[in-house]
């Protein structure tokens, strides 16, 4: 089953990050261009997961933790800074 | 590699795909909806529940083998620790860059007795 | 004892994350994670919060238990939502009033709503007494109320106070 299923899912999750990318496109406000690229790394992330999984290997991991890590700091620098002008603490 | 078990292929199979399914929901919300308010809801919840499928689908299939690696569980805890939080900062950002947002504030403490 | 280790429970999750981490159980991975199991808390010891006193362990395991089911359950309740029409939906924003008192225990609990039924921990009123929450579809604000604290906060008062 996992031999159609992985295709079939990473296509499904390539569609959703269409429909990010939609999202951070239009706007129209800066939080949602903030959202939309929120979304758009969790599902980057899961991914590369998939990748992992068609090709039989954990080197990916590594590339996903730190997407994850990453990722997550930029959300919440990036809504700091909009709602403060200013990222320092 | 050898071969799955049968099980464990159906079990990782369907997970796989029902977390493809939660994050194209969740996408679909952001894309779909008309405020932002509502264009939280989806992402926030779904995504990171099709995340989460997919880390323990891999989970499963790594387990078995020599490459037996937990770094998925990490990935995962990591995941549903930090998406409220960053719902929570957007939210912030955007009642404070459209303060018309925000609702009246709460009802004074008549309820709360001291 | 509390002069080494002034946060033992972080000690041991620093450990553990370390172990995972690099995925091995030699004895050299573990040295080092003990290293940094002692000095990380050692460093950030004027940062640390008070140690929170946690009681009923029975009740903390069937809290998550319940939030995890809730998560699962309110996805599917959201996927409706999303592929059903939008005008049918009832977005508004709530205010839930608090019996909780714990700073942590609130931040706990407003991340639990984030996570679960179709509503969103937006901000926290100045004196701390009141949530405010939004929702993607209320039919009955009192009964989502009710909910939220029956389900999450009244569990997490018996974990977190007396």
């Amino acid at each position: 089953m996992l031999s159609w299923a992985l295709p079939l899912a990473i296509a499904l999750f390539a569609l959703a990050m269409l429909l990010c990318l939609f999202r951070l496109l239009r706007g129209p406000s800066l939080p949602d261009r903030i959202l939309a690229l929120d979304t758009l790394y969790v599902n980057g992330l899961a991914l590369l997961i998939l990748l992992g999984l068609q090709q039989r290997t954990p080197l990916y991991f590594e590339a996903a933790l730190l997407i994850a890590m990453l990722g997550f700091i930029g959300t919440v620098v990036m809504a700091k800074f909009i709602s403060r002008g200013d990222i320092s603490e | 590699m050898s071969a799955l078990a049968p099980w464990l292929d159906y079990l990782a199979g369907s997970l796989v795909l029902l977390g493809a399914i939660f994050a194209l929901l969740g996408a679909l919300g952001l894309a779909r909806f008309s405020s932002f308010l509502r264009r939280l809801h989806g992402p926030t919840k779904a995504s990171t529940l099709g995340v989460g499928c997919v880390l323990i689908a891999s989970m499963l299939v790594f387990s078995p083998g020599p490459q037996a690696s937990l770094h998925e569980l990490l990935i995962t805890l990591f995941i549903f620790l930090t998406a409220p939080v960053s719902a929570h900062l957007l939210v912030k950002a955007a009642l404070q860059q459209q303060p018309e947002l925000r609702p009246a504030a709460p009802p004074a403490e008549r309820d709360s007795p001291n | 004892m509390k002069r080494w280790l002034p946060a033992p429970r972080l000690s041991l999750l620093l450990l553990l994350v370390w172990l995972l981490l690099n995925g091995s159980l030699s004895a050299g991975q573990i040295a080092l994670g003990l290293l940094f199991a002692v000095c990380i808390p050692l460093a950030l010891r004027a940062y640390l919060p008070d140690a929170l006193r946690l009681r009923r362990p029975d009740v903390l395991l069937r809290l998550l238990g319940v939030v995890l089911l809730d998560i699962v359950l309110s996805n599917l309740t959201v996927a409706r939502q999303i592929l059903g029409r939008e005008a049918a939906l009832n977005s508004r924003f709530v205010w839930v009033p608090l019996d909780l008192r714990e700073p942590a225990g609130i931040a706990t609990l407003a991340s639990i709503i984030t996570m679960t039924p179709g509503t969103l921990s937006c901000d926290l009123s100045a004196d701390r007494r009141h949530l405010l929450v939004h929702a993607l579809h209320v039919a009955d604000e009192a009964a989502l109320i009710a909910t939220i604290k029956a389900r999450y906060e009244t569990p997490l008062r018996e974990i977190l106070e007396c």
